[in-house]
């Protein structure tokens, strides 16, 4: 194949991946930004969320896009409510020190991971698409519900966006996330803001599972990766700074997409970590972070 | 953190002396009661316990749980005709997490705690090779249901056997000249990066040779892969013959995106259903494998002409015409491997009765009983076919069987024979040492 439409391929591939990555870590960038929570469950409530879908998808008979549709909007909710839950009846009880919350997180990584087991077995489970084209290019074909699934990305997070800064709620958010005691002072239910917070973190990850489930299945231990790159691209961005988590997605998105094209995925990912070692040691704070106070 | 931490722990856990000491007072007491020890009276009626190393949970569980379902079935229909030797047989099942260093651990826990006689049952090859040592080092035996070529190869010790399945290296071998003649002579290879798809590579390309074919390309793939498009690439235009084996559950993505990319002009398809196992051939995105070949090693969907006895296994199990289990259509079985299971145990059986085994005091008895067999008709203890076991490499021969996807079902189209994949024997664990 010509380096041309090799390049698009991989160009692609590495968008697709972004945009699904994006909306992952922006999850778990928010929760740290506001929370200061390191939540090691980040990646299983991505697990809950493809497994929901395969549940819910499977519920309904008729036109792939119902069952798709119904998971989209269902199955974040369900696993928002999760977190939510999760939040209340633990994170909240150890008062948010950093290390009980890691330890609790990583608790809760192995329930979820190990109900899954339990409840929806060791297969991994297809989701149909919604729509089921092949774009035939001169040079290879494309699944169209693949070029979607970043338009879909890219409108969720636009979303989130105006959430964050159009809304009530993300000013309640905000405020809580640049002083939590001043927040408190002026009578803003932080508790409240923390664990509506957590079930937004875990719902995004569900939402980008949801987009990703038809392209790849619903498995019980899928969930570590998106953790991994999550954490990578959050470090990478800067902890809590949603810009950088944008930015630092495209960049490991991208870069796995061709580097691991025109070398190897292996290559790509000791890219990925040396680039995580590199921002640790001369910008601890990520690209875009502002310093800790 | 606070100092006075460590302390608190330490008071709060409030296990003192006196308690421990009560504790075991009371353990020894127990173990010391008369009746604690079943069996005592005499050694003959004590059932034989065969500790099973289960891949319940990790990449491997859905093979594990047909294989643990086959094995009670076995071990259930070996005892109502009598079991071995007049002694019954029991199973005892550890999860193992398809891991290799939890594997050695449980297989210490069946010789120090559970006291097996012998260790059985293990697939995924990294599990047996990081097993074996230990099976040699506790010097018990080990019958593995692994297909991988590491037990003929020579590397494991002289407790460690397979004598229920081909071995990759056979199986590869025995594909190679159908493929040449039907498909194509160019092929590509698609494998996953670890040892079971290095078998692949390493075999496959000397026997397509020696039928005038050729590898034009390999393509490792990294087996935690989760998206394939990127691979496709480097498949070269000329290819006649994709040969694809991916392990993992990523496998309907793979087809999926080939079926993407490809359209519907691409190479030929030969795959192992090994990436199919326990995987509905009717998934939404395995259209695309409508026509393409398979190996398999037993046929996971009822055929014309099946002889009796392979029924009767399939009903005993417990498998529906689709191969899937009867209770529920949409859990389908890992058919092309779990017969092994079966086989193996029935093999067990022989050679404990042909070496009249007693005990653990019998163990190297056991191990060069089963040395010593050679040819295994096809019938209710070897469902799948005829076989032939060679003891110097611990690994048994059998016919593999060839299948085309039609209709979104595997019809055997072609079967081979067993010399087909026999190749020179690379060891001897007979002239090791126990």
């Amino acid at each position: 194949m010509a380096f041309g439409p090799y390049f698009l391929l991989a160009t692609l591939e590495g968008l697709v991946t972004a945009a699904v990555l994006a909306l992952t870590a922006l999850g778990l960038s928010l929760v740290f930004g506001v929370m200061r929570v390191v939540n090691v469950a980040h990646g299983e409530f991505y697990m809950l969320g493809a497994v929901l879908a395969w549940w819910l998808a499977s519920l309904v008979s008729g036109h792939p896009a119902i069952g798709f549709l119904l998971a989209l909007i269902v199955s974040p909710l369900l696993v928002a409510a999760v977190a939510f839950l999760a939040e209340r009846l633990v994170l909240s009880r150890l008062k948010y020190e950093p290390e009980a919350t890691i330890v609790a997180t990583i608790g809760l990584l192995y329930i979820i991971q190990q109900l899954a087991l339990t409840f929806y077995g060791p297969e991994a489970r297809p989701v149909r698409a919604p729509f089921d084209m092949r774009i035939a290019l001169p040079w290879f074909g494309y699944s169209a519900y693949k070029l979607s699934v970043i338009g879909m990305a890219v409108l969720l997070m636009l979303a989130t966006w105006i959430l964050l800064t159009r809304t009530k709620i993300g000013l309640l958010m905000r405020a809580t996330q640049s002083d939590r005691e001043t927040a408190l002072a002026f009578g803003i239910p932080v508790g409240r803001v923390y664990a509506g917070v957590f079930a937004l973190g875990a719902g995004l990850a569900a939402v980008a599972a949801v987009l990703i489930v038809p392209t790849q299945q619903a498995h019980y231990l899928m969930g570590l990766d998106p953790l991994l790159l999550s954490f990578i691209v959050v470090i990478i961005g800067g902890l809590g700074s949603l810009r950088g988590t944008l930015v630092a997605a495209l960049l490991i998105g991208l870069s796995d997409g061709i580097i691991s094209m025109f070398f190897s995925p292996t290559l790509a990912k000791m890219l990925a970590t040396l680039l995580v070692a590199l921002v640790l040691v001369f910008r601890p704070q990520g690209l875009f972070g502002t310093a800790m106070r | 953190m606070s100092k006075n931490r460590k302390p608190n722990i330490i008071t709060s856990n409030g296990l003192t002396r006196r308690a421990t000491l009560k504790g075991m007072a009371a353990s020894a007491g127990l173990m010391a009661a008369p009746g604690f020890v079943r069996y005592a009276q005499a050694q003959t009626s004590e059932p034989i316990r065969i500790g099973f190393q289960c891949h319940r949970t990790g990449i491997g569980a859905a093979y594990g749980r047909w294989y643990e379902r086959v094995t009670n079935v076995a071990a259930r229909v070996i005892n109502e005709a009598g079991g071995i030797n007049g002694r019954s047989l029991e199973i005892i099942i550890e999860d193992d997490g398809t891991d290799a260093a939890r594997g050695s651990e449980v297989l210490e826990k069946f010789a120090n705690q559970h006291k097996v006689d012998l260790v059985y049952g293990t697939l995924f090859s990294h599990v047996v090779v990081g097993s074996a040592p230990m099976a040699g080092e506790l010097k018990i035996p080990y019958y593995v249901v692994s297909e991988g070529y590491h037990v003929a190869s020579g590397q494991m010790n002289r407790y460690c056997v397979q004598p229920g399945i081909t071995d990759v290296k056979a199986q590869v071998r025995s594909m190679a000249p159908w493929i040449a003649e039907n498909l194509g002579k160019r092929v590509t290879l698609i494998y996953p990066d670890y040892a079971f798809g290095h078998d692949h590579r390493d075999f496959f390309g000397p026997a397509i040779e020696a039928q005038g074919g050729e590898v034009i390309a390999q393509v490792p793939i990294p087996p935690t892969e989760t998206s394939f498009t990127r691979y496709f690439p480097q498949i070269p235009s000329d290819t006649d013959v994709i040969y694809h084996v991916m392990v993992g559950p990523a496998v309907l993505t793979f087809v999926k995106e080939m079926g993407e990319f490809f359209g519907t002009g691409g190479p030929q398809l030969f795959g192992f259903i090994d990436s199919l196992e326990a995987v509905d051939l009717n998934s939404p995105g395995l259209e695309f494998l409508e026509g393409s070949h398979f190996w398999e090693g037993m046929a996971r969907y009822v055929q014309p002409e099946m002889p009796d006895y392979e029924i009767a296994y399939r009903e005993a199990v417990g498998l529906d015409e689709s191969g899937a289990s009867v209770n529920d259509p949409k859990d389908v079985s890992t058919a092309a491997h779990m017969f092994g299971c079966w086989e193996t145990l029935y093999v067990i059986k022989r050679s404990m009765e042909a070496c009249g085994y007693r005990g653990p005091q019998d163990r190297t008895s056991l191990i060069e009983a089963t040395e010593a067999m050679t040819e295994m008709d096809a019938g209710p203890e070897h469902p799948q076919g005829r076989k032939v076991f060679n003891g110097k490499i611990h690994q048994v021969f059998g016919e593999q069987s060839i299948s085309q996807v039609r209709d979104g079902k595997l019809e055997v189209v072609h079967r081979t024979s067993i010399e087909d994949g026999l190749y020179e024997p690379e060891a001897d664990y007979t002239t090791m040492s126990f």
